[in-house]
């Protein structure tokens, strides 16, 4: 407000013969018209992506800027279609439909174990007196630093030394806890009054009944956000599964099948089916995120605080 | 397993004493985890500092790898006296360089200025932005890579705008092979002023630092890369807005209050009050901004494959594809060098942003 009453004070004493609030006008247009395109750069790929996920193949070979069907040469026009989807869905070269329930399988597993696993060991770094607990702690600081990258070939030695290449395994366990999820629930649990924990310790309760039955009940929030964004991490990875799978293609997730799809094409791709790939691939994320804005929003705040 | 420890305390047969409990609480709370976290960063991390010291190729066992010293790091740098791995990780040096230098200050200025207008207190719709500029980092980088391949596509959506508009203000534009050009944008600039490989000074074409004459290193990052980059930015941008947001309306109002109270004018508000208190923010943006990259991978993968003409292969991707290609002990040898590559600038970085929180 004060921000704003010095602008106009400062348009004020120019002394140009404008009506008052003219500083104020220009201002919100220009802030709007700002806003609104960038917010159609960010928003018009999905949307050209979306449409032409519904037109016929040569119709966005032709017309890829067209919101609706385009006109062949000879004047009849093109029509809506599913083919695409079709295409995807039953396309000899990967297992589409095996990708997709992959990729659920994975994130959903993934997502419950390291809510378990990371509200575990938060609960442990923040409130419990144990032995090594700084040793834990230290080794947990240390692997925030590693950049993904570097671990893609560790990963792969571990991997093949486990004999878990081309399995589930390989795709499931090693992200059943990270320590940026660890740190988040540290971070929640000791927010929480020392003396809830009190009372139920009057009562006789153990740490185990203690977490389940009082602790765990409250974080519900910090659990929501967390399990979200290992559903995404998880949804979204690339990197993770190109190294675990090797020849095994029945495992390939949407990411991993998308990308192979672009490579076995070439330059001949077919875009009718990639675009019906990628969305089918973004269609759970995105009802996730218009489900729980609240969260995702939220949680950026937080990483930023952090920072 | 949450009756039954309590009941083992409870019911007399042995009793464990209140702080082996706890300590036993503590043990079984933290092991899942920390057993992953071990088995799946620390010993590999470990390991593959060990590997990148020998020829292992990724196929046979890691204990049949012969050693080899130091001579994947000599080989990086080219102080074996051999040039093909030197020259094609200079190139990777060169062309992530570019990239880092291209998208890092570009998305942290425009989440900036985006989140200045987002934070004005008029302004409606909010919810509505947030998520239009969100959306893009919760979608599969692989999604986006493929979306972008399409729409950068010779006769797709980005040529077709830029024609349009072009076609509006009565000028010639002839559709850019935005995936396939490997032509340097800073060498694009120097050729408008008539400067091309022939017309260059003998100095900048003749001398070799590194694998690569001084005309080579000035090239810029290529077209094909410029379209990557515009990607990265396109994917960034929301999420550093909303960091910058949460930064910006952290800010007490009592001390705007209070600096108007004191006559301070808005200029000095934003230079006294804002600049200051945005600053650990502007650190960790510019820190996750360049860590990310430093890596850039997926698109890569998607898109170019460190094509054309080798000028999209990045560190990451020469990472993967020694990998891929049976020189896993290099691979691991690059992977350390970039580590401590991205170590070293975020020191730096550190450095320079908390130089001038001091002045």
């Amino acid at each position: 407000m004060s921000t704003g009453a010095i602008a106009q004070q400062g348009f004020g004493a120019r002394g140009f013969a404008l009506p008052p609030n003219t500083g104020k006008i220009v201002r919100a247009v220009l802030t709007y018209a700002v806003l609104i395109l960038f917010a159609l750069a960010m928003i018009m790929p999905f949307v050209f992506a979306v449409v032409n996920s519904f037109k016929e193949l040569p119709d966005i070979a032709a017309n890829p800027m067209r919101l609706t069907p385009g006109v062949r040469a000879d004047g009849t026009p093109y029509s809506w279609t599913l083919q695409g989807y079709e295409r995807a869905l039953t396309t000899q070269q990967i297992n589409f439909p095996r990708a997709i329930f992959n990729s659920f399988f994975i994130a959903i597993l993934v997502t419950i174990m390291r809510v378990l696993f990371n509200s575990l060991a938060g609960y442990a770094l923040a409130r419990i007196r144990f032995p090594g607990r700084g040793f834990a702690f230290a080794a947990l600081v240390g692997t925030l630093m590693v950049p993904g990258i570097v671990l893609l070939i560790p990963r792969y030695l571990v991997l093949s030394q486990l004999g878990w290449i081309d399995t589930y395994w390989a795709l499931l366990i090693p992200y059943f806890a990270d320590a940026f999820g660890i740190f988040l629930m540290k971070q929640f649990f000791e927010s929480i009054p020392r003396e809830i924990e009190e009372a139920a310790e009057i009562d006789g309760a153990s740490r185990f009944r203690m977490f389940f039955v009082i602790i765990l009940p409250m974080a519900v929030p910090a659990l929501t956000a967390m399990a979200i964004f290992a559903f995404q991490g998880t949804w979204n990875d690339f990197q993770g599964p190109l190294i675990a799978l090797n020849l095994n293609r029945d495992l390939y997730t949407l990411p991993l099948a998308l990308a192979f799809l672009r490579g076995v094409t070439g330059d001949a791709i077919q875009w009718d089916l990639m675009l019906a790939g990628s969305v089918i691939t973004t269609l759970p994320m995105a009802v996730i995120f218009f489900i729980f804005q609240r969260f995702f929003i939220e949680g950026v705040s937080y990483t930023g605080v952090k920072g | 397993m949450a009756v039954a420890a309590p009941s083992l305390g409870n019911q007399g047969g042995f009793r464990l004493s209140a702080k082996a409990q706890e300590r036993l609480a503590g043990f079984t709370f933290i092991l899942p985890a920390l057993i992953i976290i071990i088995a799946f960063i620390f010993l590999p991390l470990l390991s593959a500092f060990l590997i990148s010291f020998t020829n292992w190729n990724g196929l046979q066992p890691p204990t049949e790898a012969a050693g080899v010293g130091l001579a994947n790091y000599a080989r990086i740098f080219g102080l074996d006296g051999t040039t093909v791995v030197r020259d094609e990780f200079f190139v990777a040096i060169k062309n992530t360089f570019y990239y880092t230098l291209g998208v890092v200050p570009t998305q942290t200025i425009l989440a900036l200025v985006l989140a200045f207008i987002v934070n004005q207190q008029f302004l409606r719709f909010r919810g509505f932005f947030r998520v239009a500029f969100y959306f893009p980092s919760i979608t599969s980088s692989i999604v986006i890579a493929t979306i972008f391949l399409w729409l950068f596509n010779r006769n797709g959506v980005i040529n077709g705008v830029i024609g349009g508009v072009a076609n509006f203000l009565g000028l010639q534009y002839t559709p850019v092979t935005w995936i396939n050009d490997a032509n340097g944008i800073i060498h694009n600039f120097l050729r408008l002023f008539g400067l091309t490989a022939r017309t260059a000074p003998a100095w900048m074409t003749e001398t070799n630092v590194l694998g690569q004459t001084i005309w080579q290193w000035i090239s810029g990052p290529s077209v094909t890369m410029l379209a990557i980059m515009l990607l990265a930015i396109w994917t960034t941008t929301g999420t550093m807005m909303l960091i910058f947001l949460a930064a910006l309306q952290d800010i007490p109002r009592q001390l705007y209050e209070a600096a108007s109270v004191d006559g301070a004018t808005r200029w000095q508000q934003f230079r006294l009050i804002t600049v200051p208190m945005l600053r650990p923010t502007t650190f960790f943006v510019l820190t996750i901004g360049l860590i990310g990259c430093f890596q850039v991978f997926d698109q890569i993968y998607v898109i170019s494959q460190g094509n054309p003409a080798g000028t999209t292969k990045t560190i990451a991707w020469i990472v993967f594809r020694n990998l891929r290609d049976s020189q896993a002990g290099l691979g691991a040898a690059l992977a350390f060098v970039l580590f401590v590559i991205i170590a070293i600038f975020t020191i730096f970085q550190r450095r320079l942003v908390g130089k001038t929180v001091q002045q």
